[in-house]
Formats: structure tokens, sequence, C-alpha cells
């Protein structure tokens, strides 16, 4: 058994008895949650379990009412606004893919690539060999080299996911959110995810929520259900999906 | 790394156009001068200074366009901008009479001994010096957008929000200029002046070399805009504009993204005015009217947002309307600008140039526009309104 | 009404009320009259007082007519008459019984002529006759009018009355104009120094008397005097206080009314509409051109012109909103601020096509006699425009709270605004229910027109006024939420006219407006925000 300082000394994120509610709802009831380096992390729950608040909560959009929530261990977020956040290495992917409709897919990663953000090297910002190839790379990964020029409203929605999760990849971020990145696309597109994931989470740790139990076998990996926003069970999929109250509040009998 | 900022700027519609604004501050200054009053193409004194009145408004609509063409920030005060460079620009023509005002003070503009007033004002300090008076063309507005955005863009007020309190300020500056104890002649604001940096207001070379001045400054600008928004800092402005949460969530500040924009954006606006006011000869509060920044909203939309000629072309054409109806048809001018605004937003959102360039660049591209247009959702309570 | 004006009808009245009664108090009144015809105007001050102190009421007439320069002497015997005026001839009235005494021609009598001095002191005299009257309300009357115009000479009236004097209202009220009298009298330190403290108790009325007489007061009561003096400026602040307290809320009703609407279109649909103003400017023309109508057709009914022009309003406003649902707005769902452009141009339409029909000019409206005058409340004046224009703008409010929470229709309109899908797959027609609700919202920007008609000008520009503050106090008060919005507008009104008396109307306008755009920064959605995950999206 370790102590609560080696786990937290040991984690990438830690958030401990996290509470915030909004006029009188409480979205997260004393949360606590633990993701280490590298690993890659399933959150399932019914709605209005948490998720995004919890998501919300450690990228910086909302405000705890209490609790604590530090990143590797020193760092404390709720200090800290969303860009801090991503600067430090935190990457969050939306429910509803969300790229720069009017740029081109190219564009869409040359702003995400992880380089100086201020106002004055983003004006005299020149296209460097490095940063090309890092770009070249990453639309391979994401599979969207031959559309690299197109417009990003015209690509198909799984393809936006992907490119949103690409732009995620060239914020080379430490921990990678990850929410419902599936929602709306077909079995095959699934499954290619699933492989993305997994081929991402070599380098990182990720944490996915999705809805989609197929999906999250397919990922194989630890499984936290959240409900009425604190944790109802962590393991495997096997274990979560047997376990009782994961029936009665999620699953349905 | 800077000769790529301005390498980048150098688009081929943009230095057609720059080509076409220079071409004029050449060729109408030229045909007021230099051809006989009779001549076909000699232009009257007064047309150049109306054509000089509109180079104004064109670089007003395009500072306009920077924000809320590419940062998607709608200022309704923009007016506000406009009329503090042309009040700066106002102070130093009026130190310029010097004794030559209806009491002869060499020291006090005429208004301040109507008002009584023993000494100079500090504020009024330093504008006897032309450089001086320039610097505050910049760097009053520029102020004023730095303050009014540090405050604005930090705690994240958006959309309607802020157009609504940029409003407000536009309508509180308007108040208090009308006051006669601010010290910028209330209610008749800045006029008669005599003389710009030792030439007569009035002379005909110097209407000239004003024109010509209005459109070097809006070429200037117009490069400027171009570099900005050509940049990766313009396309993360777009960005902002298209989804603002996405840009933040990426690690950029997009308070300082916005401020920037803003500030660059107010003195764009203050150098219009700054021209606008020798040439029209009067600046009062009246500039700072909340209905005159919608106008150049206006100005803007026809012409089409989100592209650097669009404003322009905007501004021209709907002030020769302007021109051309309150001469002709005075009744109907209203009736004309209030069908344009609604006519605009329900039939031609992109704008005249914003159409042409979707028509240029196929179907594809208006789809994308579209679904960018949908994208870009509401910020009231009513999210779903779109559907 | 002027004092004077007032006093007028007061002796008239009680002139009217004693004639013919007789109170025999022993000294006929009649010679002493007669003496006028030769007195100076001292003598004639002093017989004044004598004729007062018989105590006949019946001679009440008679001074009045002095006062008013009706009196006259007959050259032949020097006898003394009230006279009128008959035809050529004058009518003699003999002063004391009020019969005639005949006509005769106006050469044959000369004028008792009056000076300022003899009218004040005809005026106490008056005062102190009525104080023995057998009418509750006469006595009281007339120890008002001593209160008012305070005189030693009134002293002994006044104690003579008093002690008859049974009724505790009247008698608290002698006790008063006692206290006044006995000010500018020669009585003692003490009893002057307990005439102070009662007056003390009167309030502004009671200052100008202790004013007038700290030049001439002894030594020893200036203390009290300044006590007394200061203890009534105190309770004036505090009416003052309470006046400002009550234009606050004046003016904040008024917000309100223009706001109201606008929190529906705004707040509820989320639609920019610059055009409210010109909803109200509507509204405003309706009142005019119906009263115009009642002008011309049916002048008696002219009192009840608002509450015609309130239904005529608000289905003009209503109907034109409902146009420009149709017409315009239902293409722009979602896009807000093209909402604000396009509807910006429909209020440039509106105001020119009003300024094509009916000028340029302000248009007269007319207040109905129930909105004129004032009355006062304590130490402040209240006019009747204002008092129902508060009524209004809240009885508006609580009906449209009614009809948001109480009705189908306002259940649909919250459905539709909390998730238009889930009403629309409900059965609910939304493109129905948005037309109806800005309709509705224009129509009650109509009837605050109605309202403001009242105490603005009427003219096409009358909307422009008011679309910068209403969306202030939607704005302050927090979008979505009606009662936000009656919060916003009695604060910024109360907050704005608090700040006039020291900085002056035009700054106090545009600190409370440098105020809100520091207030938005701090809370963003305003003062009733909705928080939350929903509102974000």
């Amino acid at each position: 058994m370790n102590t609560i300082a080696e786990i937290r000394s040991k984690s990438l994120l830690y958030l401990e008895d996290v509470s915030v509610s909004f006029d009188g709802f409480k979205a997260l009831n004393s949360l606590s949650f633990v993701v280490e380096p590298g690993e890659l992390r399933a959150i399932i729950g019914p709605n209005g379990a948490g998720k995004t608040t919890m998501m919300d909560i450690i990228t910086g959009k909302t405000r705890p009412d209490t609790g604590r929530v530090l990143f590797e261990d020193d760092i404390d977020l709720t200090k800290k606004d969303e860009a801090d956040i991503a600067q430090l290495g935190i990457g969050r992917k939306f429910q509803k893919p969300t790229v720069f409709e009017s740029h081109t897919v190219w564009d869409n990663l040359e702003l995400a690539l992880n380089r100086p953000r201020g106002v004055f090297s983003t004006l005299f910002y020149k296209l460097s060999a490095e940063d090309t190839v890092r770009i070249e790379e990453i639309l391979d990964t994401i599979r969207l080299t031959h559309r690299r020029n197109e417009l990003a409203a015209n690509l198909s929605h799984g393809q936006k996911q992907w490119l949103e999760i690409g732009m995620l990849l060239a914020q080379e971020p430490k921990l990678l959110l990850v929410d419902e990145p599936v929602a709306g696309m077909t079995d095959a597109e699934t499954a290619e995810t699933a492989v993305l994931l997994r081929e991402i989470a070599k380098s990182r740790s990720v944490v996915v929520v999705e809805h989609d139990m197929g999906f999250i076998r397919e990922l194989g990996v630890k499984v936290t259900c959240l409900a009425e926003g604190s944790v109802l069970a962590e393991g495997s999929i096997d274990f979560v999906s047997n376990d009782p109250k994961v029936i009665e509040n999620y699953l349905g009998r | 790394m800077i000769s790529a900022f301005i390498f980048r700027a150098l688009k081929g519609h943009i230095l057609a156009t720059v080509a076409v604004i220079l071409g004029a501050a050449v060729l109408v200054p030229a045909s007021n001068l230099l051809l006989p009053a009779d001549h076909a193409l000699h232009i009257p004194t007064y047309v150049m200074s109306l054509m000089g009145k509109y180079l104004c408004y064109a670089l007003l609509a395009l500072a306009l366009d920077l924000v809320w063409g590419y940062c998607g920030i709608l200022s309704l005060g923009h007016g506000a901008f406009f009329a503090l460079g042309g009040y700066a620009m106002g102070m130093y023509l009026m130190r310029q009479i010097g004794s030559r005002g209806v009491y002869g003070n060499p020291d006090l503009p005429d208004f301040m001994i109507f008002l009584n007033w023993k000494e100079l004002p500090w504020f009024w300090y330093g504008f006897d010096m032309f450089p001086f008076a320039m610097l505050m063309v910049l760097f009053v507005p520029g102020l004023l957008a730095f303050v009014f955005g540090w405050f604005a863009f930090r705690s994240r007020v958006n959309g309607v929000y802020l157009s609504i309190i940029t409003q407000a300020m536009t309508y509180a500056l308007m108040l208090a200029f009308f006051r006669n104890d601010m010290g910028f002649g209330g209610n008749n604001g800045l006029t008669d002046y005599k003389e710009i940096v030792g030439f007569s207001v009035q002379a005909g070379g110097t209407r000239a070399v004003l024109f010509a001045l209005s459109a070097l400054m809006l070429a200037l600008c117009l490069l400027i805009a171009s570099a900005i928004v050509n940049s990766k800092f313009g396309k993360v402005l777009v960005g902002v504009r298209d989804a603002e949460s996405r840009v933040r969530f990426l690690g950029f500040r997009v308070e300082n993204i916005k401020l920037f924009t803003f500030v660059v954006s107010a003195m764009f606006a203050g150098i219009a005015g700054a021209l606008f006011v020798p040439q029209v000869g009067i600046i009062n509060p009246g500039e700072f009217a909340p209905a005159n920044s919608i106008e150049v909203v206006v100005w803007t939309a026809v012409g089409g947002r989100g592209t650097l000629i669009g404003p322009i072309i905007g501004a021209v054409l709907v002030n020769a309307g302007k021109s051309y109806f309150t001469g002709a048809f005075p009744e109907l001018w209203l009736f004309a600008l209030g069908g344009l605004f609604i006519a605009v937003t329900l039939f031609l959102p992109k704008g005249i140039v914003g159409t042409i360039q979707s028509g240029f660049s196929g179907r594809k591209a208006m789809k994308a526009a579209s679904s960018a247009e949908k994208g870009r959702g509401d910020v009231t309570p009513v999210a779903q309104a779109a559907e | 009404m002027t004092t004077r004006h007032f006093f007028r009808i007061l002796i008239t009245l009680l002139a009217f009320t004693f004639s013919g009664h007789s109170f025999a108090q022993g000294t006929d009144p009649k010679p002493l009259f007669d003496q006028l015809a030769d007195a100076n105007f001292n003598e004639a001050e002093k017989l004044v007082g004598e004729i007062a102190a018989t105590g006949d009421t019946r001679v009440v007439p008679a001074l009045n007519a002095f006062a008013e320069g009706d009196l006259y002497f007959r050259k032949s015997d020097k006898a003394v008459f009230a006279a009128k005026s008959a035809g050529e001839q004058l009518e003699l009235i003999d002063p004391v019984t009020g019969t005639s005494a005949g006509q005769v021609a106006k050469g044959a009598v000369t004028k008792i002529r009056v000076n300022n001095n003899l009218r004040r002191a005809i005026r106490a005299a008056l005062g102190g006759l009525t104080l023995m009257s057998p009418d509750r309300g006469a006595r009281l009357a007339a120890a008002d009018a001593i209160l008012r115009s305070p005189s030693a000479e009134a002293l002994e009236l006044v104690e003579a009355a008093l002690a008859k004097e049974t009724d505790s209202t009247v008698k608290a009220r002698m006790e008063e104009a006692r206290a006044v009298s006995l000010l500018s009298s020669d009585r003692s330190i003490d009893e002057k120094r307990a005439a102070i403290e009662t007056i003390a108790g009167l309030g502004a009325s009671g200052l100008g008397v202790l004013n007038s007489v700290a030049g001439s007061i002894d030594a020893s009561l200036k203390p009290d005097l300044d006590a007394a003096i200061t203890a009534i400026q105190n309770e004036q602040q505090l009416w003052n206080m309470a006046q400002n307290v009550w234009y606050g809320l004046s003016l904040g009703s008024v917000l309100l009314l223009a706001a109201i609407g606008l929190a529906i279109t705004f707040g509820v649909m989320g639609i920019i509409n610059m055009a409210h103003g010109e909803m109200v400017m509507l509204g405003a023309y309706s009142t005019f051109v119906v009263q115009q109508v009642i002008r011309e057709n049916a002048p008696g009914l002219f009192d009840w012109s608002l509450a015609i022009a309130l239904p005529v309003a608000f289905l003009v406003t209503g109907a034109v909103g409902l146009v420009i649902e149709r017409g315009v707005i239902r293409f722009l769902y979602g896009r807000p601020l093209e909402t604000l452009l396009a509807t910006w141009g429909v209020s440039l339409i509106l105001q020119q096509a009003i300024r094509t029909l009916f000028g340029p000019t302000n248009q007269e409206v007319g207040n109905p006699s129930w909105m004129s005058g004032s009355f006062p409340l304590g130490g402040m004046t209240i006019t009747w425009n204002r008092m129902w224009i508060v009524v209004f703008s809240l009885s508006i409010f609580v009906g449209l709270l009614l009809l948001m929470k109480r009705s189908a229709f306002g259940l649909q309109m919250r459905a539709v605004t909390q998730n238009r899908r889930m009403a629309s797959s409900m059965g609910i027609r939304t493109p129905w229910v948005d037309a109806f609700t800005f309709a509705l919202g224009s129509g009650i920007a109509g009837i605050a027109g109605v309202a403001l008609s009242q105490i603005d000008n009427v003219s096409p520009n009358l909307g422009q006024s008011y679309i910068i503050d209403s969306f202030m106090v939607v704005v302050f008060g927090g979008v979505g939420n009606l009662w936000g919005t009656l919060v916003g507008a009695l604060s910024l009104g109360v907050l704005n006219k608090f700040l006039e008396p020291s900085v002056g109307a035009v700054l106090g306008k545009i600190l409370v407006l440098v105020l809100i755009i520091l207030f938005i920064q701090k809370r963003p959605r305003g003062l009733f925000a909705l928080k939350g995950r929903a509102i974000e999206a």
C-alpha cells in the first residue's frame, strides 16, 4: 500500500477532495482522482456525473470551490488560467470538434505547434524547416496528409476529430484530455481512433471520456466511473462493468 | 524576420489597391492644382476635400475591420478613437491660431476667454508643437483602447456585451465633451482654424497635400494591416474570432491578442480622425455620437468584413451615396441607410468584396465560410437559436 | 398655488360661513369702523386690532373688503361701508351686519387707503377672529394662518382662544401658533425658550420663523435657537434624502419602463433590438394620435385618453414588432451582432418615417387632469405624473412576471428559451413563440411610450435617448432575469439622483456609465447572473 504522499509525488495529475457547485447544484462532490505518467485512462459515467466539469477544472476553465488540483506534484492548477495550463502541457479536446474552420488543415496545425505564443513572436514568426517536418509528421499520424491544404470546414466530422487530436499532438502535451472522441464516428473510424489514441499514449498520459463501451473495451485500459460528482468505481473494464453500483447508476439492468 | 513580416503584406490584391490609392494621391491633387478650372478633368477643391474625407472614413473602417472582421470584436465605439485623434489635431490647430482669434489672446483659444478662463489647462500644454500633437493623435486613442481593453478582455467581456459597453464608452465621452468645463470647447467644439505647420488650412495647396497625406496614410495602414493579418498572429486572430476557447486551450493569451489588435486599431482610427479635422475644418462632440460609430460598422459590412479592401470600398461607396442622397433627396437618406443595414445583413453577410472573393474561389470556400458562420455560435443564453 | 391665493379662498370661505352669525361680545365694532375714516395708517392698524378684539366674527367680510381696498367712507357723514360695484354706482354694505345700505354715486364716497403693513394687520386680525369660530375647520385654518404670518398682536387672541379650546388637534395647532407669535412679542425669556422648543417640532415652516427672529432675539436664547435650527435642518436633510430617493425611484421606474420590453427581447430571446427605443417612440406617437382624435371628436373623453392609448399603443407597436420579427429577425437567430445591425437599420427607417409623417418637431401630448399637480408627503412634494408612472411601471413589471410564470404562453416562452430543440419536439411552435415574444416585448415598449409621452418630449428622437440607458439596465441587472431588470433600473435611477446634486446631471450620468462599464468587467453577466455550464455554450 502506498502512502498518499507517495501517490502524489509519483502522479502526473492529482485531484483531491474537489467540489464545485453551480447555484446549489453540486457538479463535483469531493472528487479524488489520480493519473500517473504515461497512463491511458478511460472515464465513463451518466450525463451530469461531472465528467466535463472535471475537465473544466483541470484546464482552468472553472475554479473549484474546495479541494486541490496538482500537476506534476507541485504545480497548483487552481491558481492558473487556461493559457498557463495549456503551456504547462495539458491539452484538451472538446466534446464538439473545435477546429479553426476558416483555416487550412496545415494552418490549424501550425497554430497549435508548441512555439512562443506571445504577440510579437507570432507577428514575426517564420515557418522553419524543423516545424515543417513536425507538421508533416502529425499530418501523417492523423491521416490527413492528402487534405493538408483544404479548409478545415470541409473535413468530415471524423476528420475534424482527428485534426483536433493532431492539434493537441502539435502542442506536445504531457497530459491529453479527450472528451468523447468517437461520438458520431463510423465503426471503422472508431477502431482507427482507438489505435491512434493508444499510439499517442505511448509517449504521454491520456484521459478519455467516452460513452461508447465497445470503444473503451477496445482501448483495454483502467476505467473510472463517475456518478453525481464523485468516483463510483475504478478498475479494469470487466471489474467496473460488474460493479452493482455502476450497473444501477449507469449501465442499467 | 522583420522582412518576412513586411514581405507577407505584399499580396497581389493589396498591392493593386495600394497602387490605386497612391495613384489617387498623385493624380487628384495634380488635377486640382495643375489643370485649369474649366478643364473637363479638373477636380474642384471642395470635391477633393470631400474625397479626402472619404479616405479618412475608409481608414476608420479599415481600423474597425481589423478588430471586427478578423478578431470578432464588434466595437460600437470606434468613433470615439476617431474623435479623440481629431481632437488632438484640433487642439494643435487651435494653438496655431495664436493671437488671430476674435479676442486676440496669444495664449488662450477664444472659447476659454469666453468662459473667463485665466490660463491654459495643463492638458493643453505641448499641443502648440506639431510633433507632440501627432504623438498624441496615436497615444490618446491608443491609451484609451489599452485601458478599456485591458479591463474588458481580461474579464472576458464578450460579444454583444462588449459591443454595448463600447457604445456606452463613446456615449459617456460624448456627454463629457459636451460639457464646457472639460476644456475642449463644449458644444461648439474646436474650429476656425487658421494654419497647419505654417500653411493656411484654406489654401488649395494645403488641401491637396492633406488629401495626398490621407491617401498615403491609408495605403500605409493597409500595408500594416495586411502584414498583421497575413502573419501567424493574423491566423491566431481569426482563430480567436472563430473558436476563442480553442485558442485559449492551445496556450495563447487571448486577452493580449485582442488588446494588441484593439490598440493598433484605435491608433488607426486616431490617425483617420486627425487627417479628417483639418479637411472639414471642425471637430465637435457630435463625432462621439453612438450613431456615427454604428455607421462605420455598416460601411465595413457593406464592403465585406474580414477582407482588408472591403471596408475601404464600403466606406467610399456608402459615403458617396450619402453625399448624393443628402443633396438630391434629403428625406430619403435615412431610409436608404436603414435599408442598406437590413439588406446587407440579410442578403450580403459577407459584403461586396467577400462575396466576390468567394465567387472566385468557388463553392467550396463559400460552404466553408457559411459553416464557419454557424460555428461562431451565440454568446447569449439562447445557444441553440441557430438551429 | 400661491399662499396669497390660498388665503383669499380661505377668507372668502370663512366669510361665507359666518355671515349671519352674531356674537355679542360687548363692544360694538361699528363705531370702530367709523373711526377708520379719519385714521392714518398707524391708527388704522390699531383700529383693526381693536375691531378684531371685539371677537365679533360678523366683521370678517368687511375686514376682507378692507384688505382688498373695497372699504369706503361716505363723504357726507364719514360713516364707513364696504362697497361693491353695481353698474355705474356703488352698493354700500354695512360693515358689521352685512346688510345693504343703498346705492350711491362713486363720487359720494372715498376709498380708505390700505398699505402692506395694514394688510398684514388685517390678515392677522382675520386669523385671530376666526380662532373663536364655532367651526372646527375654521379655527384650524385660522391657527394655520397665524403660523404662516406670526405677529405679536395675534398672541393675546391666540391665548384667549387657547383657553377656550377643547379639541386636541386644534389646541396643538394653536399652541404652535402661540409659540411663533410669542417669539416676536416681549414675553419673558423662559416663555420664549419653551416657544422655541415647540417651533423646533414644526419642521421647514418653523425654520423661517426662527431665522426671522435670529437677529433680534435675546442673546441668552441664542444657543436654544441655534439648536432648534440645527434640529430642523437635520430633519430637512432627511427629507431631502427621501426626496432624492423618490426622484431616483421615479427615474428608475422610467428606466424600468424603457428597459422591460428589452429585457424580454434581449434577455429572454437573445435578440439585440436596437429599434427598441423606436418602439417606445411609436407608443408615444400613438398617444399623440389618440389624443388628437379625442380632441377633435370627443373632448369630454380627454381624461380617458391615456387609458385608450394604452391598448392602441400596445397593438400598434406589437404589430410593428411582429412585422420586424417575421421580416428580418427570424433570418438572423443565433447571430446577435447581425441582429444588432439589422435592427439599427429598422430604427433609422422608423425614425425617418415618423419624421416624414409628423415632422421633426416635438408634438404636444397633454396631461389628463389626474396626471397634473402634486401633493405633499411629509417634507417633500410628489407630482402626480411621477407617482402614476412609478405605479404604472411596477404594475407592468408584476403583470409581465405573472405572464411569464403563470400563463401557458409564458411557459412556452421559457421552454423555447431554455431548449429550443426540445421545446420544438414537444410540439411547441417555436417560430410562433419567437414572433409573439418579440411582439410582446415591442408592445410593452409601446405602452412604456404612452407613459413616457407624459414626461418627455415626443419627437422622432425620443427613442434614441432611451436605448443606451435601457441596455445598461438590462446588462447591469443580468440578462434573462426580470428581477434583475427591476433592481438594475431602480438602483441606477437612485444612484443617478444621488450623484446629481454633488456633481451635476451630466457628470452624474457619465459616472454612472463608467461605473457600469467597470461593473461589467467585474461581473460580465450582471447583477443576477445565471451560473453554470449551460450558459457557456
